[in-house]
């Protein structure tokens, strides 16, 4: 079947004129689903793309596909919805830091846990946009802005930790400046089977810009990024000079000539390195001195709730039959009037 | 043993009642079951606290079983229960005041010692300081004679004890001439496996009759003989098992898979229990994080192609209201159901009450119109639920079904229908073979046409933000918007055409007109059925849609010196139907978390009618 399949990014692209701002980081993430979307092997019909409210949201009317664009924060659950009603459709939900971490985190945590079959890709500016400039969950502690004139007096939330703390099996991060990183990536998490999780740092060039600038400036963002590689060290740098030790309790910068002193160097495992060493990459994003890193945090197997479902229906159905209307109001005390 | 009295009687409502832990609602449904068997016409009502276990003896704990049962129809559980089954002092002190004067009370002396008294509230015995005065009072050991008759039976005492609620049942057995046969089977299923559990209930059950029947406190035992109903195969069915299965039945006859996502609430929760039970007719129940994800999901699914549905409570629906607003703009056939209950807030969770229907109405950001249907009774909730899909899913609309606590947990006898008689529910798909403008509209319905997710060639996108007529793509146009706006009323608005208007009882003009909706259907067809009887000018409309309102109601409203709309709520039909067609009409408002009580509706129309005369 898959091989019949014949798309090009041209039959995603929606008659819909795209409304973000020019220069904006969504464009990038769209033009790069473009791309991912005739790789999978599903036919078009099959896709159905759900967002919430936020300038992210309006990615389905970009697209086209099968799409809803719904109400503030509820993406997670129309999806979930969508996937449990039917199994055989391919269930994106498109959200932002606001809509899916603040209004909408309840959702997003459930979904997690209960690992429906579905793609999450959350598109993080750290700002609100769409209310044109307020912090957002994401924005860092003190962050002037609209609405904190005096410095905003929140912590930020870490969403790859929130994922990863709350179960969901494939956990990932990536960033719009690296096209080639972020359409791997968005592969990945698309092909993963159960709720996979992409956080994208994307720039808000009006109200956040820069917000991610030693990550994508040509000349620093080898010292401050960290592309994680399955089974391979954690090595950063101008010259790939850095290397991430495990001390066992976090990490540290070691050189990358570490292992000629004869200790052991941590290769990265996607497929389950315990969640100590998840959780500490995750939170090197948030601390000052260590590199950001990119790449999939963790990709795990877990039986899927929308096949426990199914399951649930065809064992009912084998064991006391198809469902019968007539069984069915006659079960329990019936009595005739003559 | 002398010859003891036998009376007839047309109708009879006996109240058990207890601690929550003495198994009333089982005697209660036991006695239910025997009654409809033997074919009187009844109406139950279950009265349990919110509390899961409130501490035993106070009377907060007490839970209650009503029913009224007769020859001739029986509409409602009765106002005042003739007869009242008091297990401790608490369940007396709590239902002595419904009770009928001369009324009958039976109770376990047993449990009328001094410490369940102060936990009761009494300062002196009942049964010694004459405040029973007025009454029949049965006063027997019950727990004392339910051990003594389980002596040899290998039990605990505490599991003995757990069958004195069969000796009650047993003795009420006797008094109403009603058979064993259907208990002692029900022991034997329910039991099974358990022979010493068995043996003791099945001898406490016939140690209350044989009781009754031989002691000299009892000296006269009744009949009620058998109703009048129409021949056919019943069931006793609660209201939100009636949903439950209209539900089912509508998805099956619609060809769609039910979706139900639902988060637990009071009285409301039943729905998803017992759809939970059926995943062989395809149901899938979601039990979901929240409320707002609860229809979130269900919208999700019919987006998909399911019949999705969710139900909740008042405050339930306060929290979806937003994506009710989203299932108006995309016009998708989803069913959202409310059981109401005590309100405001969290309010009187498992009390009744009508109080929700200006919420249901206009509870919604903009101009928002969703068509309502309420049921009228736990039968007919049967009905309601299949007419809410049917309209939905035809329509392509959001239908909000109310229902309440009342018949949510009421029962009544229901006439099985046979499925093969339910007509289908014919959905019309988008054709593949031309372009599918998603805002297109059936010229009759004004409804749209659903493409499903998965049908080539047919992709789209719907959302929350104003629609271009026609092609559904996004449109901040200011003529368009009032275009759309007035589309959507007119839409909803014309839904009348497609249904039955209710049936108006009684002449089309007089003195009075009574108009209802919702379960207040019971108390007032008992109480227009005695004043019609009497010859009076009285006209009676439930209705069954609110909105749209019915199209024959302008017809005759105006041709009544009076409009009386009794409500479990301050008025609200009654601002509607004032609003709507500019008459003065009145209210009859009770809002004590309870029915309607016929009795008092009868004075309501007594002293309008004196008035007018």
């Amino acid at each position: 079947m898959e091989k019949d399949i014949q798309l090009t990014k041209e039959d995603f692209t929606s008659d819909q004129e795209t409304r973000w701002c020019p220069g904006c980081g969504d464009y990038s993430i769209l033009a790069q689903m473009k791309k991912v979307l005739p790789t999978l092997g599903i036919p078009k019909e099959n896709f159905v793309f759900v967002s919430g409210i936020g300038c992210s949201s309006r990615f389905p009317y970009y697209l086209d596909t099968y799409g809803i664009h719904g109400i503030h924060g509820r993406a997670p659950v129309i999806a979930s919805g969508v996937k449990l009603a039917r199994p055989d459709l391919k269930v994106f939900v498109i959200t932002g830091d606001g809509d899916g971490l603040s209004i909408g985190g309840n959702h997003l945590i459930h979904l997690f846990r209960r690992n429906i079959d579905i793609t999450i890709i959350l598109f993080n500016n750290q700002i609100y946009g769409l209310t044109k400039g307020q912090y957002s969950p994401t924005s860092e502690k003190g962050k002037v802005t609209k609405s904190s004139p005096f410095g905003s007096l929140e912590n930020p939330f870490n969403p790859v930790q929130m994922a990863l703390a709350s179960g969901a099996t494939f956990v990932a991060r990536s960033i719009d400046r690296d096209p080639k990183h972020l359409a791997e990536t968005l592969a990945r998490a698309a092909k993963h089977k159960g709720t996979a999780f992409v956080e994208v740092y994307q720039n808000c060039n009006i109200f956040n810009d820069g917000a991610f600038i030693s990550l994508t400036d040509p000349k620093e963002k080898k010292k401050h990024l960290l592309k994680m590689e399955h089974d391979k060290p954690f090595v950063f740098g101008e010259k790939d000079e850095h290397l991430l030790a495990w001390t066992g309790k976090k990490f540290a910068v070691a050189s990358s000539d570490m292992k000629e002193n004869g200790r052991e160097i941590l290769k990265h495992n996607e497929n389950g390195s315990g969640p100590a060493v998840e959780f500490m990459l995750a939170s090197l994003s948030h601390g000052p001195e260590l590199p950001t890193p990119i790449g999939i945090f963790r990709s795990i197997e877990m039986e899927t709730y929308d096949e426990m479902l199914t399951q649930q229906v065809e064992h009912a159905k084998e064991k006391k039959g198809e469902g019968d209307l007539k069984k069915l109001f006659t079960g329990g005390y019936t009595w005739t009037n003559n | 043993m002398s010859e003891k009295d036998v009376q007839e009687l047309e109708r009879v409502t006996i109240c058990f009642a207890g601690d929550s832990g003495d198994g009333m609602q089982l005697t209660g449904s036991q006695f239910t079951n025997t009654t409809a068997g033997i074919g009187n016409d009844l109406n139950t009502l279950p009265d349990y606290p919110a509390e899961i276990r409130a501490p035993i003896g106070t009377t907060f704990g007490v839970s209650g079983f009503q029913i009224q049962f007769s020859s001739s129809n029986v509409h409602t559980p009765g106002d005042s229960p003739d007869v009242l089954v008091a297990m401790n002092p608490a369940a007396l002190k709590v239902n002595l005041k419904q009770l009928v004067n001369n009324g009958i009370i039976i109770i376990n002396t047993d449990s009328f010692q001094s410490r369940n008294l102060t936990l009761a509230g009494y300062a002196s015995n009942p049964l010694e300081d004459g405040s029973l005065d007025g009454h029949q009072v049965f006063p027997v050991n019950i727990t004392g004679l339910t051990r003594e008759a389980l002596n040899d039976v290998d039990l605990s005492l505490k599991e003995k004890d757990r069958c004195k609620n069969f000796f009650a049942l047993g003795m009420t057995y006797w008094m109403y001439s009603r058979p064993l046969e259907t208990t002692e089977t029900w022991i034997g299923q329910k039991f099974k496996g358990k022979d010493a559990l068995i043996e003791a209930n099945t001898k406490a059950l016939k140690a209350g009759y044989s009781y009754a029947l031989s002691t000299e406190i009892f000296t006269t035992s009744y009949k009620v003989p058998k109703a009048e109903k129409q021949a056919g195969h019943y069931r006793n069915i609660t209201g939100n098992q009636g949903i439950a299965f209209g539900l089912i039945t509508a998805a099956k006859k619609a060809e769609r898979e039910l979706f139900l996502g639902s988060y637990p609430i009071t009285p409301a929760s039943d729905i998803l229990h017992e759809l939970a039970k059926h995943r062989n007719f395809g149901v899938k129940t979601f039990q979901a994080e929240d409320e707002i994800a609860g229809i979130g999901a269900a919208l999700g699914a019919v987006y998909a192609g399911a019949l999705g549905v969710t139900t909740t409570s008042g405050p339930g629906i306060a929290l979806k209201s937003e994506f009710m607003g989203l299932a108006m703009m995309t016009e998708l056939p989803l069913v959202i159901i409310n059981i109401q209950r005590g309100g405001p807030s969290t309010g009187l969770p498992t009390k009744t009450e009508q109080s929700d229907l200006l919420q249901a109405l206009y509870g919604r950001n903009g101009e928002s119109p969703i068509p309502v249907i309420a049921a009228a009774g736990p039968a007919d909730c049967f009905n309601a639920a299949f007419e809410a899909a049917r309209i939905a899913l035809q329509f392509t609309t959001p239908v909000i079904l109310l229902s309440d606590g009342y018949i949510a947990n009421g029962t009544e006898p229901w006439l099985i229908p046979d499925p093969g008689t339910i007509p289908d529910i014919v959905i019309k798909q988008p054709r593949t073979d031309e372009e599918y403008l998603p805002y297109k509209r059936d010229p009759e319905r004004l409804s749209r046409l659903h493409a499903l997710p998965g049908t080539p060639g047919l992709e789209h996108r719907i959302g929350g933000l104003e629609k271009q007529d026609v092609t559904g793509n996004i449109s901040y146009d200011s003529d368009n918007h009032d275009k759309m706006v007035r589309i959507r009323a007119d839409k909803v608005g014309r839904i009348n055409r497609f249904v039955d208007d209710p049936e108006l009882i009684g002449k089309d003009h007089g003195d009075l007109l009574i108009l209802s909706w919702g379960s207040t259907y019971g108390p007032i067809l008992a109480a227009v059925e005695k004043v019609q009887k009497q010859g009076r000018e009285v006209s009676w409309c439930h209705l069954r849609w609110i909105n749209p309102l019915p199209s024959n109601l302008s017809r005759f409203i105006n041709n009544f010196k009076t409009v009386l709309i009794p409500e479990i709520n301050l008025g609200q039909l009654s601002k509607v139907i004032r609003a709507e067609y500019l008459v003065d009409a009145r209210g009859f408002n009770k809002v004590r978390g309870l029915p309607l009580k016929t009795s008092e509706l009868l004075e309501e129309i007594d002293s309008i009618l004196k008035g007018l005369n």
